[in-house]
C-alpha cells in the first residue's frame, strides 16, 4: 500500500463521507450526515418529523392561518354545524366556534406543554443522573433510591394529585408532568455516565485537574444527550396524552383556553348527535403524538444502529 | 470408497445495503468417514460453509452450488422437511461456546433428551436413561446430577461435554464442528478434544472440524482445506503440511513460534490479494 | 397513557451474589423506603401544598368555628413532623380519614370501588397479552414483512391515542350505533337488586352463583372497556414481545436449537419464547400496574363505578382525603405489583433463582 492516491477533487458527500477528517467540524458534519441518512431512510421517521414541523408551524402563524376567533363563537347563527359548513371546514362547537380555528390555535398549548415539560425534566434527570453516576457510592444510593421511588408511582394519577392540590390550570399541569418525568431521565443518564466515568479521556481530564463539577458538567453530560433526546421525544407522546387527560378532567388549561383535551371534554355531551365536536381534537392529539412516536422511534434507530435491528 | 458429502462450487453470498457481500466463494470438496479439516481466519467463510452445509445459512443469504450432495441426498433442492429431519439425526453440528448455545432456560438434561425424541420415538424413561448414558459417554461423572442442571451451573468443559452428547445423542454419521474449543479455557481443551477424538473414532463418523488453529487442526485430522476470502487455497493431508506449497498456509505455519530458536522479526502473516481473485 | 417503568425494585442484577437472607432484607429495605417516599409525598400534597389544609378538606363555605374545631381535631395545629409521624401511623392501618363527599372512611369506599377496577384491568390485561404476546412473536418472526408492518402500526397507534377520546368514539359506535354493547355502567339496573355479589368480581360472582343471565349483562358491560384497555396493554406488550424475541432469535442456542432438527414453531415458541418470557413477566406486570391508573381516564367516560371514578369524582368535589387516599392505594398496588413480578422473575430464571 505504498500508493498515495491522487488528490482528486472531492464532492460534497466524499468530503462529508471520508474516512480522514480534516477538522473537528468535518467530523461533526459528517458524523450528522450519516445520521441524517439512517434517519431519512426511515420513511415513517420522516412522515413523524414532518408532522412536528407542521406542528410549529401552525403555532407559529396560528393568528394567520385560523378563520375565527378561537375563543368567540357566533352564537345566534353558527352553534354545532357540521364539518362542511360554509366558513366552518370542521364544523362548529355549542357555542358557535370555528372547530379549526380553535385547533390551530392549540397547537400553541401543545407546544407549550411538551416544551417546559421538556425543560424543567430532562435537565432535572441529566444532573441527578450524572452526578449519580458519576459521584458513586451513598451519593448515588440516595439519589438512585428517591428516583426509584418515584418511578415506582402511579404517574398520573400523582399529576392528578398535584393539580387537586395546587388548583387546576395549564402551569400548574405543566409543573405537575414534569414532576413525575424526570426520573427515567436520570436512570439514563446515570448509566450513560457509568459507561464513561472510567474512560480515558476522564482520567486524563482529572489528571489535568479539572474539578469534579467542571468533569461532570462539560465532560459526562454531553455524552449522556444522545440518548436523554431520544428518550424525550419518545415521551412526548406520553406527555401530550397525560396533557390532553388532565385537560378532559378538567384540571388543565382552563375554558376558553382552546386546549385540545378539554374540547374534547366539552365535546361529550354531544358526542351522539354532533360527533364532531369531540372527535377533531381527538384526531388532532392522535397525529401530534403519533407524530412524535414516530421521530423518537427513527432517531433511536439512527443515533443507536445495535437497536435498530437491521 | 463412495463419498458421503460431496460440495461442489459452493457459493454464499449476503446481499446488504451496500452490496453483495460473498462470504463462500466456490468451494468444492468430498468427505468420506474421515477427519476434514477447514482452517482459515476469521471472515474466511469456513463457519458459513459448515453452516450451508448443516442448512443454517440465515434465510436473507443467497446460497448456490453446482451440487450438495449428502448421502445421495441432493441437499440444495431437498425440501426444508427433509433436511430439518437430517439435522440433529445424521448430520450434526456442535458451536463454539456452551455459553451461548445450549438454552439457558433449560435444564441439560431436557435439551439432550429433546434431540432424541425430535428424532426417535422413545419413551420418556428410555430417553432419560439414554441421555444419562450418553452424558457418561462424554465422561460427565455423575451425570444423574448434570442431567438436572441448567446450562449456567456448569463449568465450560462441562457445557461443552453436554453439547456433544446433545448433538452425537440421536447418533449422526456426519458431524461439523465449529471452533468446538476456542473458547474454553486451555486446561480443557484438550479434554474435550480427546473425548470427541474417541466418539468420531468409535461411531465411525465423519468429521468437519473448523477452526482458525492449524496445528491442532493438522494434529487431529486427516486432511486439511485451507480457506482465504472465501475460496481454498491449499487441499493438503495433514501429515503432509510440512510440504505446503501456498505461500498463505506456509505463513500460517510460521506465525507458530518455535522454543529454542531465535526468530527475530517474528513472520507477519502475509495477505496477498490475488490469492483472494 | 403512560407506562410505568421497570423499576428493578429488588436490583435484580445486583441481587445474584447475596443470600437469601440479604435479598429478603434488600426487599424489606426497598418497600419500607419506597412506601415512606409514597406518604411523603402524598402528605406534601394533602398538608404542604395547600396554603390551608383544613380548607382544602373542608371547603371554603365552611363556617369558621368548624374550620377550628376541625383543624385541632386534625392535629393540623401540631408541627410539621408530629402530623407526619400520625399520618403514616394512620396510613399504615387503612385509615386516610372521612371523604367528605360521601361522608364515609375512604378506605371503606375504596375497599367498595377497588373490585370493580381490579376486574376490568385484569380482563384488559389478559386481553392484552393474549393478543398481545403472539402479535410481537409474529412480527419478529416475520421481520420486515407486512404483518411486522401492521403490528408495529397497531402498537403506534396504541401510544399515541388518547384512550378517553377512543373510549368515547367506541361508545358511539358499539353502544348508540351498533347496539352491540350495554349501556355504560357495570350491570344493569335490572339486576342491581337480584344481584348479590360476594368477591365484587362480578363475571366471577355471577358464574359462580349460576346466574347466567347476570354474567351475560355484566359482560355486555365490561367487554368494551376492558377491551379498550386490553388494547393499550396490547400495543405496550407487542412491542415489547417482539424486541425481546428478535434478541432471543439471535442468539447461538436457536442455532443449536435448529442444528438439533428441532421444528420451527418448537425453537419460537419453546425454546425463543420461553426465554423471552423472563423479561415479558415483568412487562406484563407493569401493563397491569399501567391498566389499573389508565382506568382513571376510562372509568369517567363508562361510568364504571370503580377506583378511577371514585378519585375524579373526588378531585372534581376538592375532596383531597379521598383523592390522597386513592393515590396511596394505587401506588400501593404498584409497589405490590413491582415485587411480585420481581419474584416471578426470579422464579422463571434459572439463573437467578435461589437455590
Amino acid at each position: 500500500m505504498s500508493e498515495i492516491s491522487h488528490p482528486a477533487p472531492m464532492s460534497r458527500r466524499e468530503w462529508l463521507m471520508s474516512d480522514r477528517p480534516q477538522s473537528r467540524l468535518q467530523a461533526r458534519l459528517g458524523r450528522a450526515y450519516m445520521t441524517w441518512r439512517r434517519f431519512s431512510a426511515n420513511r415513517l421517521a420522516v412522515a413523524g418529523l414532518g408532522i412536528i414541523l407542521l406542528l410549529i408551524l401552525v403555532a407559529v402563524f396560528a393568528d394567520a392561518l385560523a378563520p375565527h376567533s378561537p375563543v368567540i363563537g357566533n352564537l345566534a347563527g353558527a352553534r354545532l354545524l357540521p364539518p362542511g359548513s360554509e366558513g366552518y371546514l370542521l364544523g362548529t362547537d355549542d357555542q358557535g366556534r370555528d372547530i379549526l380555528s380553535r385547533l390551530l390555535h392549540g397547537s400553541r398549548l401543545t407546544l407549550l406543554v411538551i416544551v417546559l415539560v421538556a425543560i424543567i425534566a430532562a435537565p432535572i434527570g441529566l444532573l441527578v443522573g450524572a452526578v449519580s453516576g458519576y459521584a458513586g457510592g451513598w451519593v448515588d444510593a440516595v439519589l438512585m433510591r428517591i428516583t426509584d421511588i418515584f418511578l415506582a408511582f402511579p404517574k398520573l394519577v400523582l399529576a392528578l394529585a398535584f393539580v387537586a392540590a395546587m388548583g387546576p390550570g395549564i402551569q400548574n399541569a405543566i409543573i405537575a408532568i414534569a414532576i413525575t418525568s424526570w426520573p427515567p431521565y436520570a436512570r439514563i443518564a446515570r448509566a450513560e455516565t457509568l459507561t464513561v466515568r472510567n474512560s480515558d479521556y476522564i482520567a486524563a481530564v482529572r489528571l489535568m485537574g479539572a474539578s469534579p463539577f467542571r468533569i461532570v458538567l462539560r465532560h459526562v453530560m454531553p455524552m449522556c444527550v444522545s440518548s436523554l433526546i431520544v428518550r424525550v421525544t419518545l415521551d412526548m407522546a406520553g406527555i401530550i396524552l397525560t396533557a390532553a387527560g388532565l385537560g378532559f378532567l378538567g384540571l388543565g388549561a382552563q375554558p376558553p383556553l382552546p386546549e385540545w383535551g378539554a374540547m374534547i371534554a366539552a365535546g361529550r355531551r354531544f358526542i351522539l348527535d354532533q360527533w364532531w365536536v369531540a372527535t377533531m381534537p381527538g384526531i388532532a392529539i392522535l397525529v401530534v403524538s403519533l407524530g412524535f412516536n414516530l421521530l423518537g422511534d427513527g432517531l433511536r434507530d439512527a443515533l443507536d444502529p445495535r437497536e435498530s435491528g437491521q | 470408497m463412495k463419498p458421503m458429502l460431496t460440495v461442489d462450487d459452493l457459493r454464499v453470498s449476503f446481499p446488504t445495503r451496500t452490496g453483495l457481500i460473498e462470504a463462500v466463494r466456490g468451494v468444492s470438496f468430498t468427505l468420506g468417514r474421515e477427519r476434514l479439516g477447514i482452517v482459515g481466519e476469521s471472515g474466511s467463510g469456513k463457519s458459513q460453509t459448515g453452516r450451508a452445509i448443516m442448512g443454517l445459512t440465515p434465510a436473507h443469504a443467497r446460497i448456490s452450488a453446482s451440487k450438495l450432495n449428502f448421502d445421495g441426498t441432493d441437499l440444495l433442492t431437498a425440501p426444508a422437511k427433509v433436511r430439518r429431519s437430517l439435522r440433529g439425526s445424521r448430520i450434526a453440528m456442535i458451536l463454539q461456546d456452551p455459553k451461548y448455545s445450549l438454552n439457558p432456560v433449560m435444564s441439560i438434561g431436557r435439551q439432550i433428551v429433546e434431540t432424541l425424541r425430535t428424532h426417535e420415538n422413545v419413551g420418556k424413561r428410555e430417553a432419560r436413561d439414554r441421555a444419562i448414558a450418553m452424558l457418561e459417554a462424554v465422561q460427565i461423572r455423575d451425570a444423574g446430577r448434570v442431567f438436572d442442571l441448567h446450562p449456567h451451573e456448569v463449568s465450560g468443559g462441562m457445557g461443552q461435554r453436554a453439547m456433544i452428547a446433545m448433538m452425537l445423542i440421536a447418533g449422526p454419521e456426519l458431524l461439523i464442528a465449529d471452533e468446538p474449543t476456542s473458547a474454553l479455557d486451555v486446561t480443557v481443551q484438550l479434554d474435550v478434544l480427546r473425548i470427541l477424538d474417541k466418539l468420531v473414532a468409535e461411531r465411525g463418523m465423519g468429521l468437519i472440524f473448523i477452526s482458525h488453529d492449524l496445528r491442532l487442526v493438522s494434529s487431529f485430522c486427516d486432511r486439511v482445506i485451507v480457506m482465504y476470502a472465501g475460496r481454498i487455497v491449499e487441499e493438503i493431508a495433514a501429515g503432509d503440511l510440512a510440504n505446503a506449497k501456498h505461500p498463505y498456509t506456509q505463513g500460517l505455519l510460521n506465525c507458530m513460534p518455535t522454543l529454542g530458536t531465535d526468530r527475530h522479526p517474528l513472520p507477519v502473516l502475509d495477505r496477498k490479494p490475488e490469492w483472494a481473485a | 397513557m403512560t407506562l410505568p417503568e421497570t423499576t428493578q425494585l429488588a436490583g435484580r442484577r445486583r441481587a445474584r451474589a447475596n443470600g437469601w437472607a440479604g435479598n429478603a432484607l434488600r426487599f424489606l429495605v426497598i418497600i419500607v423506603t419506597t412506601y415512606l417516599g409514597l406518604l411523603a409525598v402524598t402528605f406534601f400534597i394533602g398538608r404542604v401544598i395547600p396554603i390551608d389544609p383544613v380548607l382544602a378538606i373542608l371547603g371554603d363555605r365552611a363556617p369558621a368555628h368548624v374550620v377550628e374545631r376541625t383543624r385541632e381535631l386534625l392535629g393540623f395545629n401540631k408541627p410539621l413532623y408530629q402530623q407526619f409521624y400520625i399520618y403514616v401511623r394512620d396510613a399504615l392501618t387503612g385509615n386516610f380519614g372521612t371523604s367528605v363527599l360521601t361522608t364515609n372512611p375512604v378506605m371503606a369506599d375504596i375497599r367498595r370501588v377497588f373490585p370493580a377496577t381490579l376486574e376490568l384491568a385484569t380482563f384488559g390485561t389478559i386481553i392484552g397479552s393474549l393478543i398481545g404476546v403472539p402479535l410481537g412473536v409474529l412480527a419478529a418472526v416475520k421481520r420486515g414483512s407486512i404483518a411486522d408492518q401492521i403490528v408495529r402500526v397497531i402498537g403506534l397507534v396504541g401510544y399515541s391515542v388518547p384512550i378517553f377520546w377512543l373510549a368515547l368514539l367506541s361508545l358511539l359506535l358499539f353502544y348508540a350505533r351498533l347496539k352491540w354493547v350495554a349501556f355504560p355502567g357495570r350491570i344493569d339496573i335490572v339486576y342491581e337488586y337480584s344481584f348479590t355479589p360476594v368477591t365484587g368480581l362480578y363475571l366471577i360472582d355471577s358464574a359462580w352463583q349460576g346466574q347466567w343471565d347476570v354474567f351475560r349483562d355484566v359482560f355486555r358491560h365490561i367487554i368494551l372497556p376492558a377491551s379498550l384497555l386490553g388494547y393499550f396493554s396490547l400495543a405496550y406488550i407487542s412491542r415489547m414481545t417482539r424486541s425481546f424475541m428478535l434478541n432471543e432469535l439471535a442468539q447461538e442456542y436457536i442455532v443449536a436449537a435448529r442444528a438439533k432438527g428441532l421444528s420451527e414453531s418448537r425453537i419460537i415458541w419453546v425454546h425463543a419464547l420461553r426465554n423471552a418470557a423472563v423479561p415479558l413477566v415483568t412487562v406484563i406486570a407493569l401493563s397491569y400496574a399501567g391498566l389499573l391508573e389508565g382506568s382513571v381516564l376510562t372509568e369517567t367516560v363508562f361510568a364504571w363505578p370503580g377506583l378511577g371514578l371514585y378519585i375524579t369524582n373526588s378531585l372534581q368535589n376538592a375532596d383531597m382525603n379521598a383523592v390522597l387516599g386513592g393515590t396511596i392505594v394505587i401506588g400501593s398496588v404498584f409497589i405490590a405489583i413491582n415485587i411480585l413480578s420481581d419474584l416471578l422473575y426470579r422464579t422463571l430464571d434459572p439463573r437467578t433463582r435461589a437455590r
